[in-house]
């Protein structure tokens, strides 16, 4: 890329300076391709780093174009590889870079990733509604029809799978801004703030003709799930995973736990905007599979260690599990009154209530249902939509 | 406004203290060229703060800080009538035209500056560093995404107010709420990891008197072998540079000398009762061991 030996003439110059134009633009083209958001000014920028020295060395132009175009941490690491494959040649697998390395279990998961662009690629195929982005809401609960009655553990297809993971992370966000705007409606000043009235009615010289009213500072639900990861639950679990990570963005306070044999805080995980990321780091972690589940040792780690700091008075905790206890039933009902009295809400959430003839009869679930406000199935797509509007009563 | 070039840059990040990797030379000298701010994110702890001091100093100017929460509003953030003393000067001259005690009460002399405005008003550039933008709700976001594109403030009371200068924009984030893309956009964005060995140590060398090379180095490598054990919460450079302090404080020349006393003092690095915990004498000497 080094331009040295005897100065151009203009024509050679101009020549030159319409190559590289042209491919800056396919450059724009290939990091728009993936998922990087570049407008025209960036492009325009870039064109002008260029022609300021910038493009001298490869290293130092791949520096300049990085602090450009990327825009959050995950572009920030995928830029190089892209950068060395456009404009160096380097063999890199731009494509494989793109869509992140899952680990095999949660391979359905791949190239469902936080960007938008990826989950409505596939959900249209079937659903119809090519809206893209943000946007397309109601795709997702269009294609819910499709899949909605099937239990998650019959879904086998890999496709299927990939599908209702997309489906249960857009249901997770539809909740999301539905939650949002509620609590907006919600927020209606009833206090006259006295500070606010005669600042503003300076101009009237003194005379309060405008109130200013308080908006009362409302303490924000906090929202505490708690995991199943046992191997009973490993049908269920990534796709669990995905709709704790969309429904947990949803609210301001939040706090994550996996348990099997033992509990494990991932809230630090869960925070990954990026979907596919909080599941690689998470997959690590729910891999407890095997042993039992010691449900009752579980919830008295978290009553002993955690609930003081995470559970506040408005909180509603969630535990997502099939209720088999390997460990002490009475240990389980002791832990889950002394939650009780803790917290505002407890929702049980329980994957085998959907199958035909299932009665909660196991001893761990027959231990804790009496402290429970709510034991919904949660093993369909149905199901799960059918929640939002108890979240949204909390 | 001078611009400087590149190797100026690094070398003013140098003689500031600031032992700055190599690509933020080239991030502080886009943000020069284009006009554009700088998003920086990273864990927290990372020294994101510092790289804005840092860019003060090389600009030789001062910096304007301006923490963001939850709720923070234009009258915080950016203009603030002071309004006790309005009244107090609409009463001393009641009876008079209202218009011209109008005038006078809108007036310059009872604007209260906040950072957004005294940032675009000072005569050199100075640098504005917006911390934890991730704190500040998304409206205060937007409204803060206008002010940067057009670097003009509009008093409804007093008229448009046009920037003087250009400030030298650093945003920081850590992640607490998903910033917009329109916001990520404008900005150059640079993302701030934990050093590696050979860095750390030099930041040690630099910011603690005292220190000598061997220990400097135990002591980043140490601190690199914590960081990689699972912890909730993972120690920054600050901590790194306050456990430091007290080791040459403690007069330890190498971290073998005394085991004792380096566990002990790890509650410098180890800030939570799980943490605390986890570590126990067995994983210091195990890390011990592997530094040494």
């Amino acid at each position: 890329m080094s331009c040295c030996g005897a100065p151009l003439t203009p024509e050679e110059s101009s020549a030159v300076a319409r190559l590289v134009a042209e491919k800056l633009s396919a450059f724009l083209k290939t990091l728009r391709d993936n998922g990087f958001s570049v407008g025209l000014g960036e492009g325009r920028d870039a064109a002008a780093l260029m022609a300021a020295g910038y493009a001298e060395k490869p290293g130092l132009l791949r520096s300049a174009l990085k602090h450009l175009f990327s825009a959050r941490r995950s572009e920030w690491e995928r830029f190089d590889g892209i950068f060395d494959a456009f404009w160096l040649g380097k063999r890199v697998r731009s494509r494989s870079a793109v869509s992140g390395n899952a680990g095999p279990g949660l391979k359905a998961l791949e190239g469902g990733g936080a960007k938008g662009g990826a989950v409505s690629d596939q959900v249209p195929a079937d659903g119809g509604e090519g809206a893209g982005g943000g946007e397309g809401r109601m795709e997702g609960a269009s294609a819910v029809e499709a899949l909605s009655g099937i239990d998650f553990r019959k879904l086998s297809d890999p496709a299927d799978m990939a599908r209702a993971h997309d489906i249960a992370a857009d249901l997770a966000r539809a909740m999301r801004t539905r939650l949002t705007r509620r609590d907006l409606a919600r927020r209606r000043g009833y206090r006259i703030d006295l500070r606010r009235t005669i600042h503003g009615n300076i101009g009237h010289g003194g005379v309060p003709l405008d109130l200013v009213r308080r908006r009362r500072k409302e303490k924000p639900l906090r929202l505490v799930m708690l995991l199943d990861a046992s191997g009973s639950m490993t049908p269920y679990t990534g796709l669990f995973l995905r709709f704790m990570h969309g429904v947990l963005d949803a609210f301001r306070e939040s706090e994550a736990f996996l348990f099997h044999t033992r509990l494990a805080h991932v809230s630090d995980a869960m925070k990954e905007r990026d979907a596919q990321r909080a599941l690689d780091r998470l997959s690590m972690m729910a891999k407890g599979t095997g042993g039992g589940t010691r449900i009752g040792e579980c919830l008295a780690t978290f009553n002993r260690w955690h609930a003081a700091r995470v559970i506040h008075s408005r909180t509603c905790v969630m535990i997502v599990s099939d209720g088999y206890e390997t460990g002490d039933s009475a240990l389980l009902a002791r832990e889950m009154a002394a939650l009780r009295r803790r917290c505002r809400r407890i929702a049980w959430l329980n994957p085998m209530m959907g199958w035909d003839g299932y009665a909660p009869e196991a001893a761990g679930i027959r231990a804790a249902l009496p402290f429970v406000d709510l034991h919904a199935p949660a093993n369909t797509l149905e199901s799960l939509a059918a929640l939002e509007p108890y979240l949204a009563k909390l | 406004m001078n611009t400087l070039s590149r190797p100026e840059i690094g070398e003013r990040l140098a003689s500031a203290g600031y032992i700055a990797d190599r690509d933020l030379s080239v991030a502080l000298s886009l943000m020069q060229m284009l006009s554009r701010p700088l998003l920086l994110e990273g864990e927290a702890g990372v020294g994101k703060t510092a790289v804005a001091y840092a860019i003060a100093a090389v600009h030789e100017t001062e910096l304007i800080r301006l923490q963001c929460y939850e709720g923070l509003d234009q009258s915080a953030a950016l203009y603030e009538w002071n309004y006790q003393r309005q009244l107090l000067a609409i009463q001393a001259r009641q009876g008079q035209d209202a218009g011209g005690v109008e005038d006078e009460v809108f007036s310059e002399k009872y604007l209260m500056e906040r950072p957004l405005l005294a940032a675009i008003r000072q005569q050199k550039a100075p640098v504005l560093l917006i911390d934890e933008i991730d704190r500040a709700d998304e409206e205060f976001e937007a409204f803060l995404l206008e002010l940067l594109s057009d670097f003009q403030v509009s008093i409804p009371e007093l008229g448009t107010i046009t920037a003087v200068t250009i400030p030298h924009v650093v945003l920081t984030s850590n992640g607490t709420r998903e910033l917009s893309d329109a916001l990520r956009r404008r900005c150059l964005y640079h993302h701030i990891d934990y050093p590696d060995v050979e860095r750390e140590a030099r930041i040690i060398l630099a910011r603690i008197e005292g220190a000598g090379a061997v220990l400097a180095l135990q002591i980043a490598r140490m601190v690199e072998g914590i960081r990689k054990e699972e912890l909730r919460k993972v120690p920054g450079v600050a901590e790194t540079l306050d456990w430091a302090a007290v080791l040459v404080g403690l007069d330890i020349a190498d971290l073998k000398d005394d085991p004792e006393a380096v566990h002990e003092t790890l509650a410098c690095l180890l800030k939570t009762r799980e943490d605390k915990a986890r570590f126990r004498r067995e994983v210091t000497e195990r890390l011990l061991g592997r530094v040494a």
